[in-house]
This record gives C-alpha cells, sequence and structure tokens, in this order.
C-alpha cells in the first residue's frame, strides 16, 4: 500500500501539494506515482520564475519503463526547484515526499482548497 | 480478460506488479527493475517466458519446410540440440515473427515464437503447409493440453544454479555450448537466452513449472520481470518484434542481415523482394550524451537526413540512456547526432547497436 500523508493536499494526476508557512506551495509527486513508475532516472525540472496555469505540464520524471508529464496542480510562479531530485532521481522512489520537485507562488491561495484531501487521494490510488 | 500464465499466482504472491503485456498479465517487475537487471548481469535471475509459444514441427517433410519458411537457412542445424535464430518473412519481405528453430531430429524439430503473433503465426505455418503439400505436422504447445511452461535462468551463475536445483540435468547439460538444447526427462533445456548473459531456458510440462520457479528461488536465483528483460535486451542490442521490426520492415533494415542466407540457391518466402529492394536503412545504437532519456519513436537528425529510434530506455550497466535505431544509409559509427525529444534537440553518439554482454560494458 503506498503512503498518503493526511496534511498534504493532492490532484487527481498524482501530485502532491504542501502549503508552507511563507504562503508558497511545496509540490512532488506522490508514493504511488512513484511506485506506479519503477525505479525513476531522469527529473526534468521548470525554471525558476517560469508561470504556470493549473494542469500544465511543469516537469517531466522518467523512469527506466516510461515517461511521465508532472502538472502544475494550482496556477503560480515558480520560486524555487529541487536540484538534488534531479541529480539523484532514486531520491524519489526512496522518499516521494522527501524530494519535491519545485516550489510555486500560486496565483490565488485558494485554490488549494479545491485540491484532494488525502482520503479523496487515496480513493484515486486504489482505483487506478 | 487477459491470459495469464501457469505462473501467474507465483509472481503474485512474490508482490510483483503486473501489467497487460499484450493481452497477457504479467510482472513487469517485483520491486526495483534496476536491481532486477543487475541481478542477471553479476548474478542470476529469472523470468516467467511461458507467454510464448513452443510450436512442434513433425513430419518427414520437416526441412523442406523450414527451408522454404525462413530466411535464415536450416541446413546449418547438422548437430541433433543446436539452435537457429531466425525471421519469418512474407511476401513484401517484411517479418512476420523472429523465432529460435532447435533442431532435434530429421522429422522433428521445435520453435519458439513469441506470445502476440503466435496464433498469426500458426495460421501462416499451417497455410505454408497446404499450399505445398507437404508432410510436415504443426502443433502449439502453449495453450490447452500436453503444454508447457518456460522459465529462463540468465546470469553468470544461471547454470550453477540449474544444476543445484535440476541435478539430474547437469551431465547432459554442462557440455552445452551458446545455441543448444538437450531433452532430459520432462526437461527441454536450451542454452538460449534475451539477456547477452550466459544460462537457460527451460521447457517443461506446465504443471510442474510453479515447483520449479518456486525451488530456483529457494535457491537463491532472483524472480525479474519483462521490465528488467526489455533493458537486458536492448542493452544486448537484441531486437524486439513490433518494435524494432515488424511486417513492414525488412530483416535488412533491421539489423538482422546476419540471420539472412541469401548466397545459395535455396528460395524462401520474402527472398525476392529482399533481393530487389536491397538494404534500405541502417540499424545502429546511440548514446545520449545530454541528459535525458532515449524512446521509440523519437527522431533522429542526422547529416543524411532523419531517423528513427526503435527502441530506447536507460542502461543500467552504462548509467546513460541508449536507444537502437533506424538510420539513413552512410551514417557512421562515432557520429554526433540530434534526438528530437519533446522538442528539445538532444546530443546522441552513434554506436554498433550493441551496449553490454557477459556483465561488461562493451562500448
Amino acid at each position: 500500500m503506498s503512503n498518503v500523508p493526511s496534511n498534504l493536499k493532492y490532484t487527481a494526476s498524482h501530485e502532491w501539494m504542501l502549503l508552507n508557512a511563507d504562503g508558497s506551495v511545496t509540490v512532488g509527486i506522490t508514493d504511488h506515482a512513484q511506485e506506479a513508475l519503477g525505479d525513476l532516472v531522469f527529473v526534468e525540472l521548470p525554471e525558476v520564475g517560469a508561470h504556470f496555469d493549473a494542469e500544465k505540464e511543469i516537469a517531466v520524471v522518467e523512469s527506466v519503463k516510461a515517461a511521465a508529464d508532472v502538472y502544475a496542480p494550482i496556477a503560480g510562479t515558480v520560486t524555487e526547484v529541487n536540484q538534488a531530485a534531479a541529480d539523484a532521481p532514486e531520491s524519489v522512489n526512496q522518499d516521494a515526499y522527501a524530494a519535491w520537485l519545485f516550489k510555486m507562488t500560486p496565483d490565488n491561495v485558494a485554490d488549494l482548497d479545491k485540491m484532494l484531501d488525502a482520503a479523496a487521494y487515496q480513493a484515486v490510488a486504489d482505483a487506478a | 480478460m487477459l491470459k495469464k500464465t501457469v505462473l501467474n499466482a507465483a509472481h503474485r504472491a512474490m508482490n510483483a506488479r503486473m501489467v497487460d503485456f499484450g493481452g497477457w498479465d504479467m510482472p513487469v517487475n517485483y520491486g526495483s527493475q534496476i536491481e532486477e537487471h543487475n541481478a542477471v548481469r553479476n548474478n542470476c535471475g529469472m523470468f516467467d517466458v511461458s507467454h510464448m509459444c513452443p510450436v512442434d514441427v513433425v513430419g518427414a517433410d520437416c526441412r523442406t519446410f523450414l527451408s522454404r519458411l525462413v530466411a535464415n537457412d536450416v541446413a546449418k542445424l547438422k548437430v541433433s540440440g543446436k539452435a537457429l535464430y531466425a525471421a519469418m518473412l512474407n511476401d513484401a519481405g517484411g517479418v512476420i515473427d523472429d523465432l529460435i528453430i532447435y533442431f532435434l531430429t530429421d522429422t522433428r524439430f521445435r520453435i519458439v515464437v513469441n506470445a502476440g503473433t503466435a496464433e498469426k503465426d500458426l495460421a501462416w505455418m499451417q497455410a505454408k503447409v497446404a499450399e505445398w503439400k507437404l508432410d510436415v505436422t504443426i502443433t502449439q504447445r502453449r495453450d490447452g493440453a500436453n503444454n508447457l511452461g518456460i522459465i529462463a535462468v540468465q546470469g553468470p551463475n544461471a547454470r550453477a544454479k540449474v544444476w543445484e536445483v535440476l541435478p539430474q540435468t547437469k551431465a547432459a547439460t554442462a557440455g552445452l555450448k551458446a545455441f543448444f538444447a538437450a531433452e532430459v526427462d520432462q526437461y527441454f533445456i536450451a542454452s538460449t537466452g534475451y539477456t547477452g548473459e550466459d544460462g537457460y531456458e527451460i521447457m517443461m510440462p506446465a504443471g510442474e513449472a510453479e515447483a520449479l520457479w518456486n525451488k530456483l528461488n529457494a535457491a537463491g536465483v532472483a524472480p525479474c520481470g519483462l521490465g528488467a528483460r526489455d533493458t537486458l535486451r536492448l542493452e544486448a542490442g537484441m531486437n524486439l518484434y513490433g518494435q524494432d521490426m515488424d511486417e513492414t520492415v525488412s530483416p535488412l533494415d533491421a539489423g538482422l542481415a546476419w540471420t539472412v542466407s541469401l548466397n545459395t540457391d535455396r528460395d524462401f518466402v520474402g527472398k525476392a523482394a529482399l533481393v530487389t529492394n536491397g538494404q534500405q536503412k541502417q540499424f545502429l545504437g546511440l548514446i545520449l550524451l545530454d541528459k535525458g532519456v532515449l524512446r521509440g519513436h523519437q527522431k533522429v537528425m542526422t547529416k543524411q537526413g532523419d531517423g528513427e529510434i526503435t527502441s530506447g530506455s536507460f542502461s543500467p550497466t552504462l548509467q546513460q540512456s541508449i536507444a537502437l535505431a533506424r538510420l539513413p544509409l552512410g551514417v557512421q559509427i562515432g557520429d554526433e547526432v540530434e534526438v528530437d525529444i519533446r522538442g528539445k534537440a538532444l546530443k546522441a553518439k552513434v554506436t554498433k547497436p550493441v551496449f553490454a554482454r557477459n556483465g561488461k560494458a562493451v562500448i
């Protein structure tokens, strides 16, 4: 069974979000996503300063067997990327919630309220 | 409804991640695909390949039949047990399937064909037997009564592990050179594989496969899924039917010229088309120099024109992305080319189409 922490928000496309005290949002892929992809070997991160609309392709994670797009969960501007995850893609397999991919400043922080909570995401992951 | 091999329950008991592989419910990995890959390169791993279809060819006209059926020449099979890799072509010279033919006696051969092509292969073979009016009986051994299970045990320690579990087979198999088979009681043991490592492919009555699988596992042989099987064969430069070639591709354009025997007056299906068309493309390897992962169908841009990747992935042995590609004539090994990955032109180097074998990089 995959791990779905209750303090995070989720998308049906298997991203997780953590709202930070400074108003930024940290984003990664879920444990279910890393498990489904298998051993990750490549992570392509967005440019800091770039703006993305919600549900736009923002990053790419590739395992030995497949490439998967990561989507911007909400509209916002990228403020920071986790180069350590790109340098060691296997760190996402080891702990998908520690190996975040990027942080963004949301255009509208209230968008987070529309995201899935842990129970709703667990249902999505179980059905996948 | 997905088809299941006789080892389906065993895979599930080992927590395999199961996927739909061409209509078969098959294990893609049992945890880490890279660890499974490395187990085969460095030690020993086993694969369920019972979805592949053994076909028994029996009758007085076996040699005539096979000599006309495939592009390689069964006249090369002189010693009982010897195996031959061959392509079965259509009239246009396209590859219907690639297969292995085992010579047992002059009236008995066994062929192993791919899972997804088995039905069309059998229909094609039956049609040719009728058309050529030969004394040959074709019997598939995958489904129904008398079906066989197949377990591939691969890696530098594969033979020792098989002898540990099946000591009665050691005397008959110890001296097998690569690409031979021996029959011992109910076991058909071949020194063939799809990984670039030493090892055996073992066929047996399907009802005995699970017991052997579990005994091998208890002896320390790692279960490996189709994911590792794909990266191992890619590193070894072995073609995958449906990806590197299909009915629209000539074996000469798929790196299979070494399996096409054109130098005698023997006729075979597709020969005229091969002679007329000749080689149109080269089948070569690529190593990605930039960061990223090469994948099938990506466009390759060369000075001589565009080509296409047919298979690509990450090579656990090289720790770089590698690919097999169909490229224009004139491209040279060592050339630097570009690959279109999501709209970016990334640099890659052209190599011979084999990257790792026998535990080591060969690039």
